[in-house]
């Protein structure tokens, strides 16, 4: 489309009166007012109910905070029945993202393969059952993840465990002393799993709308099946992956009781990811919740604070990914 | 570079339904060959089964020859990825690589092909869009995505990537359909510029286009809704438009129907 300039200019509008506006938003029948007035309404809501959590959260944190005797970002200790009391966040902190990121490390690129696969290269009768088993994925509750975490993943995890600390103990990071694999790893591969739907089924979606003529402008070049994926797919799907992962991260960041169920927590942070130990902030939450004061639940809300801060900022931080390259998107196209 | 591209007894089907039936024609080297014909009626499908881009649709096959010089592109071996890199396509909609700057969607299709020194990418990119008539209109903004540009210069961009890689032949499908009369006309004198060096063969709706810009026309037709499309007849442009000597041609190019 051409944007040649247009010759004669109409003259500027009189500013409308609130009559006009009103009609311009479509608000002049009754019909057209309730709707607007309940998604409005429905809109408003969801910032009160916003303000409300954060309100609540930051109140009772303070609270806790004030008195807390140790820094409530390094200290390697949860210890609110004492007086004075001495509790921080250091080691839920590094657990919870050291958790998600190893997480998302495996479930990323399985879930952009399963996604690739079912769209581009599997028969159509079967494309369908396994997009309806991992739908079913889904909808398994995480208390039953945990639960087969605990009683299967585990006593598997210490074949893998030995594999590891033979090749890559030297590392650090792969060395393990025997101990049970109630660890961090273990924990992310679980959270893997339970992550693996959601970001496949979104990032399904997004390859499924790709154009037919950005595929065929790879194809009439003589582009073979995955370079037309690497040319046109996941060019165009790139923003809706980093949806979907995030979605997924929003996930493993607030797991709970996969992760109460197959951590054996303490606060310390193991160097090794074979090493059990460590914590998550929901995990400490729940294990932690039934048996505190009402000071220790103001602590372990202040604990929910920063988990809260977390992933707004991993939203925020996804949404400047997706937007830094807009102009390049394939939404303009 | 040109080659001919010779037809004989070519079928296709879109699962059971034969869309176009028993064509054959001699499409020379170095011309222009348009196809008309109303909606329907298999011109579009017949384009591409010249590049074996129809298979790419689901339940798409053909039966029949299609010889590029000795070639046949349905041969037994032959990799329909290499016969799309041989017969280059420019599609109705123009599709740069929406993620991609103008200069990347030029060498796109080099890039596919083979290592190139940068020096060469950027020799090869400046020729193939001095050859769409588009670089005095982008060389200063080549690292900008190819989607910013108007329709009309998007489509030139497209014809730049698709003879970036030298092919033999360039089929065009309804390529000036969704650009304006200027734009229009711009492509139609940068066709008749590449017939210099290529086979083209270009699918249009446009009779006045087709007797601008084409060498020689064919005239598709269908004899009702779900029969298959057949090759009327093939002539020069001249005798198609002045003295077809097929009645349904003539009748097809008067108005009287389609």
């Amino acid at each position: 489309m051409d944007t040649t300039q247009i010759a004669d200019a109409p003259p500027p509008a009189p500013a409308p009166t609130p009559e006009q506006k009103r009609a311009a938003r479509g608000a002049t029948r009754p019909g057209d007012r309730i709707f607007l007035g309940l998604s409005r309404g429905s809109g408003i809501l969801l910032l009160v109910i916003m303000a409300a959590i954060a309100g609540f959260l930051t109140y009772r944190a303070v609270l806790a905070i004030s008195k807390d005797e140790g820094n409530f970002l390094t200290t390697f200790e949860w210890n609110t029945g004492v007086n004075p009391p001495v509790f921080g966040i250091a080691v839920l902190a590094y657990g919870t993202i050291i958790s998600s990121i190893i997480a998302m490390v495996i479930a990323v690129p399985i879930a952009v393969a399963i996604a690739l696969f079912l769209t581009h290269y599997a028969p159509r009768r079967l494309s369908g059952p396994i997009a309806y088993v991992i739908d079913l994925l889904a909808a398994v509750p995480s208390i039953v993840y945990g639960l087969w975490g605990a009683l299967v993943l585990v006593p598997y995890m210490n074949g893998l465990f030995g594999w590891l600390n033979d090749y890559l103990g030297w590392t650090g990071i792969f060395s393990w002393q025997n101990g049970a694999p109630r660890s961090m790893l273990t924990v992310g591969i679980l959270l893997a799993i339970m992550i693996l739907p959601i970001i496949t089924n979104v990032s399904r979606e997004v390859f499924r709308q790709v154009p037919q003529m950005h595929e065929e402008a790879a194809l009439a070049l003589g582009a073979t099946r995955w370079e037309v994926i690497r040319m046109s797919v996941l060019p165009f799907g790139r923003s809706g992956v980093i949806s979907a992962s995030m979605l997924g991260l929003g996930r493993a960041l607030g797991e709970t009781m996969a992760v109460a169920t197959v951590l054996s927590p303490d606060f310390l942070i193991h160097t090794s990811l074979l090493d059990p130990g460590g914590g998550t902030f929901a995990q400490n939450i729940a294990s932690k919740f039934s048996e505190a004061t009402e000071f220790g639940r103001d602590a372990l809300i202040a604990s929910g604070l920063v988990l809260f801060v977390i992933t707004l900022l991993v939203n925020g931080a996804a949404r400047a990914i997706i937007a830094r390259r807009k102009e390049y998107s394939g939404a303009n196209a | 570079m040109a080659k001919r591209i010779d037809v004989s007894g070519l079928t296709a089907y879109y699962g059971s339904h034969k869309a176009i039936e028993d064509i054959s024609m001699t499409v020379e080297p170095r011309s222009v060959t348009a196809f008309i014909g109303p909606s329907g009626c298999g011109k579009s499908t017949f384009l591409r089964t010249l590049n074996r881009m129809h298979e790419v649709t689901a339940g798409g096959r053909v039966e029949g020859k299609v010889l590029l010089d000795d070639e046949d592109l349905y041969g037994t071996g032959i990799d329909p990825v290499s016969v799309r890199r041989e017969v280059g396509m420019v599609f109705q909609r123009p599709n740069p690589f929406p993620t991609m700057s103008i200069f990347d969607n030029v060498a796109a299709g080099l890039r596919l092909n083979g290592n190139y020194k940068k020096s060469e990418l950027a020799d090869i990119v400046e020729r193939s869009l001095k050859g769409a008539n588009l670089w005095n209109e982008v060389k200063d903004r080549l690292n900008k995505p190819g989607s910013g540009l108007s329709g009309g210069q998007q489509q030139r961009l497209c014809i730049a990537r698709a003879i970036a890689v030298e092919p033999n032949v360039l089929l065009m499908d309804e390529p000036c359909s969704a650009l304006d009369p200027i734009s229009t006309l711009a492509i139609e004198d940068l066709i008749g510029e590449l017939k210099e060096r290529f086979t083209i063969v270009i699918v249009t709706h446009n009779m006045q286009q087709a007797a601008r810009v084409s060498d020689r026309t064919a005239f598709f037709n269908l004899a009702a809704v779900g029969q298959p499309g057949k090759l009327i007849e093939i002539d020069d442009t001249e005798r198609i438009f002045s003295n077809p000597s097929v009645q349904a041609t003539e009748d097809y190019i008067s108005g009287r129907f389609g």
